[in-house]
């Protein structure tokens, strides 16, 4: 089971592919939207891409609640743990 | 009324030919052929293997993240509209972002996504991109390229096949007389060197078939020519009054006289072979632009290299310019640049001008020999211009019969 720095690590690179924002810029603490700048449809990319990636279904509504990328790392370590 | 005269102030290409206006304008002059044989794995089936990609790949110019959120086709436009913009000089001129518009057109539109997106969904329809509808969306171009320098009067996409191009240029020159823009960024863009597009021209016989000699593939006006080469890219205009443009001390090109527009009326794909539409086309630019035949020193024209439209287009020439064609000296860029669709006529209009502004018509290559059809002065090699006021013609016209002419005169 990946650890929770092995996930944001990957979900780094993958807000990197897709927005621009430097991995190391990409930290539990920050939101998406207000620290990152991730706007809302590039948001729907990461979290496709993060369900590919982690092998997780991430439902659209819960996508409104992954607010930080703290949020968004716990999700996925509910979901593969689950 | 009279009417408000509009200038170029700055021009914008990326080409088959070179990734800017003056590599472009320097292949023209040249004689340059920008055909190649493809030799894409997706190529390997089609009756037709040839085509003019662009010079400089757009995603090698434009930040990846952004590139990612454009299609090909509004990658081209938006390196054009950058080198059109700051060519111009109204970055730091205090414009009224309000009375900044854009038309850029496009034949075809964001293809590339729209085929990409398909063969996402058939896999999974949760790959299908949140960002596929804005990218395949028709005026996805003309939008990035007015989110690109933030303009906010108008922004239009005209959509009339091969004659969109020049038709983006006479609505840019709408929006100045109408006194909704001062400033218009107007041109067009086509990325379309794809499978299918290859495949569907092909079965319409409009494409040439010389896989094995691309660069002589396009032959407008020549007897053995089959057919066009598709090309790609983008010619972004800059579109001033002139009043806004002599206030701020703006370097003019040339001046945008006038427009014409018709309709053949007659088929969706084939030229009226009277050419009458496209004649209309000319008069209408030449009255728009106070303009007499006698005016004229130079024609851009459409010439394809197909059988049909080449003999069409110089039909309608004669009957429009009469015996003052005898001095109006044709040339044929898509001999070398192909046929770049939506954007052609953009890209050709920049030839025009360029051809006014240094007073030298670019030659048309492999006309081996003259279809003796063509009543044209053609030019083989470069050829003067005349000192003194003169105009000169840019010819596009499209699938469904649309006609556009533009007028450009020296300043």
């Amino acid at each position: 089971m990946a650890s929770t720095e092995e996930i944001r690590s990957s979900l780094a690179e993958i807000v990197n592919e897709i927005a621009g924002i430097p991995v190391e810029d990409v930290q539990l603490d920050k939101s998406f939207t207000d620290d990152l700048d991730v706007d809302s449809l590039s948001m729907v990319e990461v979290v496709v891409a993060a369900e590919e990636k982690f092998d997780v279904k991430i439902p659209d509504d819960e996508v409104k609640n992954l607010k930080t990328v703290g949020d968004a790392v716990a999700f996925i370590e509910r979901a593969q743990n689950g | 009324m009279s009417k408000t005269r509009v200038v170029i102030t700055g021009l914008g290409a990326t080409t088959p030919l070179g990734g800017d206006v003056s590599s472009t304008w320097e292949g023209l002059l040249a004689g340059r052929s920008g055909a190649q044989r493809l030799t894409d794995e997706w190529v390997q089936n089609l009756a037709v293997q040839i085509a003019a990609p662009a010079a400089v790949e757009p995603t090698e110019v434009i930040e990846r993240v952004k590139a990612r959120r454009l299609d090909r086709n509004a990658q081209f436009a938006v390196v054009a509209a950058r080198e059109a913009w700051a060519d111009s000089g109204l970055e730091d001129s205090g414009l009224d972002k309000e009375r900044l518009g854009v038309a850029v057109a496009s034949g075809i539109g964001g293809l590339h996504t729209t085929l990409a997106n398909y063969d996402a969904l058939l896999q999974n329809p949760r790959r299908v991109s949140p960002l596929a509808i804005p990218m395949l969306m028709p005026n996805s171009s003309a939008a990035y390229v007015s989110l690109e320098f933030g303009a906010k009067a108008g922004v239009h996409t005209p959509v009339s096949a091969c004659a969109s191009g020049n038709e983006a240029i006479a609505l840019g020159l709408d929006q100045i007389r109408l006194g909704r823009a001062d400033v218009v960024l107007a041109g067009g863009t086509e990325g379309a060197i794809m499978a299918l597009p290859l495949a569907a021209f092909g079965m319409m016989q409009a494409l040439s078939k010389r896989n094995d000699e691309p660069e002589k593939a396009s032959r407008p006006w020549d007897v053995d020519r089959d057919g066009f080469l598709l090309g790609e890219g983008a010619g972004i205009l800059v579109l001033e009054s002139y009043e806004h443009a002599k206030a701020r001390g703006a370097k003019i090109y040339a001046e945008l006289a006038g427009a014409g527009i018709s309709a053949d009326g007659h088929d969706i794909a084939q030229p009226d072979p009277t050419g009458s539409g496209a004649r209309r086309a000319m008069e209408r630019a030449l009255a728009e632009g106070d303009l007499t035949p006698a005016d004229i020193f130079h024609i851009n024209a459409h010439a394809t290299s197909t059988p049909q439209g080449d003999i069409a287009e110089s039909l309608a020439i004669r009957q429009a310019l009469g015996k003052e064609a005898d001095h109006a000296i044709a040339t044929a860029p898509k001999s070398m640049i192909g046929h770049l669709l939506g954007a052609a006529g953009a890209v050709e209009s920049i030839a025009t001008v360029l051809a006014l502004q240094n007073r030298v018509s670019p030659p048309t290559i492999n006309v081996d020999k003259l279809d003796d059809q063509i009543e044209l002065d053609v030019a083989t090699e470069q050829r003067k211009l005349p000192d003194g006021d003169i105009a000169a013609l840019n010819n596009s016209f499209g699938f469904g019969g649309h006609n556009a002419a533009i007028a450009f005169k020296t300043v």
